[in-house]
């Protein structure tokens, strides 16, 4: 489990004058789930291409295992299953053609072949439809049987491009078990996806794309330090009380108290004062009506960031 | 900067795939038994008339595939007719379709090169054309022996199988045509009306156009030299270079395809056939211009689908 499996460095693609991809440096290591995280059109698809050799590098290099993809292609493409944003199936055949079609790609021969095909289908919870075509498929089981490709592939690192857009809330949490599973078996995971708070509860890390640059990098939490300001957030709901916000400002570790609603209250403060706030306004007499903690979100963290850098969002 | 590994891995896979495909799908069939009916009807005709005019003719045989009776033209003039419309009915749509499909960038992530699906859906649709050809030319050979009941000799039989490799590159052309424009265009719609355009304007509208053309760019008063320039002209268009081979092949007692010179008929007995050898040379720079042709279509594809970006 250690080691990179796909380094990118300065990895820069242009379009003319136009940059779709500029200077992105990111590495993923092995066994990690690397969220590309953005907008549409922010250069994460663009990114996923030049790492499989499918779209050429303008500048800058990418290694995935060592392997050039813009030099040895083949060699890249045998190590890394790769599942396109709204995948496409040959809709006249079932569901096992297809993968016996690209496991011939693979070079697999004929046992090994059904034997994984099986194995994949299996995995994926298709097993029963393997021999239906393709054209009855949902969305969400196509997206499946993408997955069933790679693990099929017995792909090293799978890079997934949008995995969840346009499925519904059941599939896509389905789905997401399922890429989970797959880091469980030792595969290393790249993501792109715009759906913020679905990768977030899969990605060990992440990269913000704004307008073909990373913008931030890092994991939620470190993400979470550097944008929100870093330290917790405790919202207090009180009702009755005495001078509650300048008792709760008193306490060791706060370092502002807001007050956006009438008996609501928000801390911010350097460790999780809880305990210590529901004493304090217990002591003030007031009567403790919710207490939580906010866990730093992909989303404010991403709204908080385009707010405080708008120039960079219009860069484009 | 070189790449690594073969550019043909991945070939035969793609090829079957895609001859499997082409071989049950529907398009297919209705291709298939439009040019045999039709093909059938125009075969039927020339025996009628073969049986009904003949005198002695040392080349019977392949009278059978350029006899015509009204209102029926001749075989070869429905082939030459009806395999472009196969062609293009088989390549219109076997790029944009992988683009539509959303299949392309999920098989170009397997290890394989474009080269090699270019190439193989090339080879298969070549190879359900050469499969359909074969049969075609089997059963009007067959129905010639029936009703004719005069057996070919084996230089007939040399004459129609060159005829017949003829029409295989003959569809290869435009087979290469219309993959051309399913890589260029991302619709298969608009790749599909643009070939049939050209092919009706290429087999059509030019053959008659050439002459007039020819007209504005040479001086009345040089005769040789216009009626030259039309007929260079006018094989430009792939269906003009195949009906020339046709000609050569079928017809023995063709000496020249272009205007003859004086030089050319001494010595020769008029209505004599040539032999075998010497109608190939006769037709042999029209076949090498269909190679050709197909070759500089395939690589305009080849070319145009290396450069062009996988996603949709």
């Amino acid at each position: 489990m250690t080691g990179t499996v796909i380094e990118a460095e300065g990895l820069t693609k242009r379009y003319g004058a136009a940059y779709a991809v500029n200077s992105a440096t990111f590495s993923v290591a092995a066994g990690e789930i690397f969220g590309l995280l953005g907008p549409n059109g922010a250069g994460k698809t663009t990114t996923i291409l030049m790492l499989l050799g499918l779209s050429e590098i303008s500048a800058g290099k990418a290694r995935i295992f060592g392997h050039d993809p813009m030099r040895e292609p083949l060699a890249v493409k045998r190590l890394v299953g790769y599942l396109p944003d709204s995948v496409g199936f040959y809709d006249n055949l079932s569901a096992a053609d297809n993968l016996h079609y690209t496991g011939r790609l693979m070079r697999l021969d004929g046992a090994e072949r059904r034997n994984r095909i099986a194995e994949a289908l299996e995995r994926v919870g298709l097993r029963e439809v393997a021999n239906k075509k393709v054209a009855t498929f949902s969305r969400g089981m196509r997206q499946r049987l993408g997955l069933a490709e790679i693990v099929m592939k017995d792909a090293r690192v799978a890079i997934l491009d949008e995995p969840t857009s346009g499925l519904d809330p059941q599939a896509s949490v389905e789905l997401l078990a399922l890429i989970r599973s797959l880091k469980k078996q030792g595969f290393s995971v790249l993501l792109s996806s715009h759906l913020l708070d679905r990768v977030q509860s899969v990605c060990d890390r992440v990269a913000l794309f704004s307008a073909g640059r990373i913008v931030l990098m890092g994991t939620v939490a470190e993400l979470g330090r550097e944008v929100l300001g870093g330290g917790f957030a405790v919202e207090v709901e009180v009702e009755g009380g005495e001078e509650i916000a300048s008792r709760l400002a008193g306490l060791p570790g706060v370092r502002s108290v807001e007050e956006p609603g009438a008996g609501r209250f928000r801390i911010v403060c350097d460790r999780d004062l809880r305990a210590e706030a529901a004493a304090a306004v217990v002591a003030a007499s007031g009567r403790l009506k919710q207490l939580s903690l906010d866990q730093p979100s992909l989303e404010n963290i991403y709204t908080r960031y385009f707010q405080n850098a708008p120039e960079e969002k219009h860069a484009a | 900067m070189r790449r690594k590994g073969s550019a043909f891995q991945g070939l035969g896979v793609v090829t079957l795939k895609e001859l499997s495909d082409h071989l049950v799908s529907a398009r297919m069939r209705v291709l298939e038994w439009l040019v045999v009916l039709t093909a059938l009807a125009a075969v039927y005709g020339a025996i009628q008339q073969i049986r009904a005019v003949t005198a002695e003719d040392p080349f019977l045989f392949l009278r059978l595939f350029t006899t015509a009776r009204d209102p029926l033209p001749s075989f070869v003039s429905f082939l030459g007719f009806l395999v472009p419309l196969m062609a293009i009915g088989l390549g219109f749509d076997s790029v944009n379709g992988e683009h539509s499909r959303r299949t392309l960038s999920r098989i170009l992530s397997q290890p394989i090169y474009r080269d090699a699906l270019l190439f193989g859906k090339f080879l298969a649709g070549l190879g359900v054309l050469t499969i359909s050809l074969v049969c075609l030319w089997l059963l009007v050979v067959g129905l010639g022996l029936l009703m004719l009941g005069v057996p070919p000799g084996g230089e007939e039989i040399a004459r129609a199988l060159l005829f017949l490799l003829v029409t295989v590159v003959y569809a290869g052309v435009w087979l290469a045509l219309a993959m051309l424009f399913s890589v260029t265009f991302r619709s298969a719609a608009t790749a599909a009306l643009v070939t049939l355009g050209m092919w009706l304007f290429l087999s059509v509208i030019w053959p008659s156009l050439a002459p007039a053309i020819a007209q504005a760019l040479v001086s009345p008063d040089n005769e040789a030299t216009l009626v030259v320039t039309a007929q260079m002209l006018a094989r430009l268009s792939p269906a003009t270079l195949f009906g020339e081979c046709v000609l050569a092949l079928l017809d023995p007692t063709t000496r020249t395809l272009g205007p003859v010179y004086l030089s050319q008929l001494e010595g020769a007995v008029m209505g004599a056939p040539l032999p075998l050898w010497d109608s190939v040379m006769v037709a042999w720079p029209q076949i090498v211009g269909m190679v050709a042709a197909s070759i500089l279509l395939f690589v305009g594809g080849y070319v145009t689908f290396q450069r062009q970006e996988v996603r949709a």
